[in-house]
């Protein structure tokens, strides 16, 4: 035993971890977020794909989300270690080593890459590459702690997978994977900002740019109505496309009706009336925009087996 | 003799985890190579090998090919192929 006990000593955090913490450092809940716009840019795309394929497809731009969730946490582990809602992660709760966690990160990308190219294209392949290099490179290494616009710019990694399913279909880019992204891209800032809301100790604590910390908090409201704005017509215009239908339309129509007013009230609220409700407002939105991209993608599958346009 | 009990360390229970995770994972990655083999082949994609470049026995027939002359071919001797028609001295006497 005594041999054990030194062993367990020498790791970092004193811990030897299990297969689930190894799990937890692919970010499992921001993967499925991944699959799911992944799998409807696939299905809904001209070129019919073999079901096999398109499985094998989807599973390899999840693991390569995992894997740039991965180095994210190697890279970020001093201010997740700060944060309430991140310090339970494996790497800042010792449960694995941050060489561990770049190690699995960087083999997890090399796989996932390579084994896109092999079952679906190239093209789609090289895209995910890009994919992975903007998330743990030009956001978490470059941008996130410089600049307040950080969560703008790392919502276009997580806006790429509609259009990588798509490219794995169509091996190109068209106008209805675009806007499948700037569905995603415009929805990512709003989302965030209005977590950094009713969550601001954290993001000051670690030093993060956030817009809340860095242009106040009304100015944080004035952007997430601005973006809500944004995005409306791109998400009616892609109604409008080969994917859509009326029944897309409908459910756009609704969302973002109501995705609009939700930050119109954000807009006129100040801090005292925000703090008196324990931020009821703001934490409504919030559960609003979780709903807001998976009906909307949601909508784009069924109205692909009704029938588009 | 002393028996002692044999109680389990719980960094042996998560080693373990973590071995028959690693199995699954990797049963798992061979059994989607495979799949993925065999709908590759199955689909009846003209590729060869890794270099994914069209099997030439398996283009369809060109009735005519580029660079191949179907003209007819005067037979030697005859008028026609004296005037010098088209082709007549092409695949002749070469």
């Amino acid at each position: 035993m005594a041999d054990i006990n030194a062993y367990e000593g020498s790791r970092e955090g004193g811990f030897e971890a299990g297969f689930g913490d190894y799990v937890a450092l692919l970010k499992p809940r921001v993967m499925s977020l991944v699959v799911f716009t992944a799998l409807v840019g696939l299905w809904i795309a001209p070129q019919p794909v073999n079901p096999f394929v398109g499985f094998c497809a989807v599973l390899f731009i999840a693991l390569g989300g995992g894997a740039s969730g991965a180095l994210n946490m190697w890279y970020d582990a001093d201010i997740d270690a700060v944060m309430k809602r991140t310090a339970g992660r494996p790497v800042p709760a010792g449960r694995v080593s941050s060489q561990e966690a770049l190690a699995l990160g960087i083999a997890l990308s090399g796989l996932s890459v390579m084994m896109l190219g092999l079952a679906a294209n190239w093209f789609a392949a090289g895209f995910l590459a890009f994919t992975i290099f903007f998330y743990a490179v030009v956001y978490t290494i470059w941008l996130k702690r410089s600049t307040p616009q950080n969560i703008v710019i790392g919502g276009a990694a997580g806006a790429f997978p509609p259009m990588i399913g798509w490219a794995c279909a169509t091996g190109s880019i068209g106008l209805e994977s675009l806007l499948m992204f700037a569905l995603v891209f415009f929805w990512t800032p709003p989302h965030f900002w209005a977590l950094a809301l009713f969550m601001k100790d954290d993001y000051s604590k670690a030093g993060v740019p956030m817009l809340t910390v860095t242009h106040g908090r009304k100015a944080t409201r004035a952007h997430i109505f601005a973006y809500t704005l944004v995005l409306a017509p791109f998400a009616i215009w892609l109604g409008f496309t080969s994917v859509g239908g009326p029944l897309y339309l409908a459910v756009a129509v609704v969302l973002n009706a109501l995705f609009i007013a939700g930050g119109w009230r954000i807009l006129r609220r100040n801090e005292e009336q925000a703090q008196a409700d324990g931020y009821l407002v703001e934490k409504r939105y919030f559960r609003l925009s979780l709903y807001y991209t998976f009906l909307h993608f949601l909508a784009l599958l069924v109205q692909h087996w009704v029938g588009a346009w | 003799m002393v028996m002692l009990p044999q109680v389990e360390h719980e960094l042996h229970k998560r080693r373990r985890s973590r071995n028959i995770g690693l199995l699954v994972v990797l049963l798992a990655f061979v059994a989607l190579v495979f799949g993925l083999s065999v709908v590759k082949i199955t689909q009846g994609d003209m590729m060869q090998g890794y270099d994914h470049r069209p099997r030439a026995s398996m283009l369809p027939k060109d009735p005519a090919p580029p660079g191949q002359n179907t003209a007819p071919v005067a037979a030697p001797g005859t008028p026609a192929a004296q005037q010098g028609v088209a082709g007549a001295s092409q695949g002749l006497g070469q």
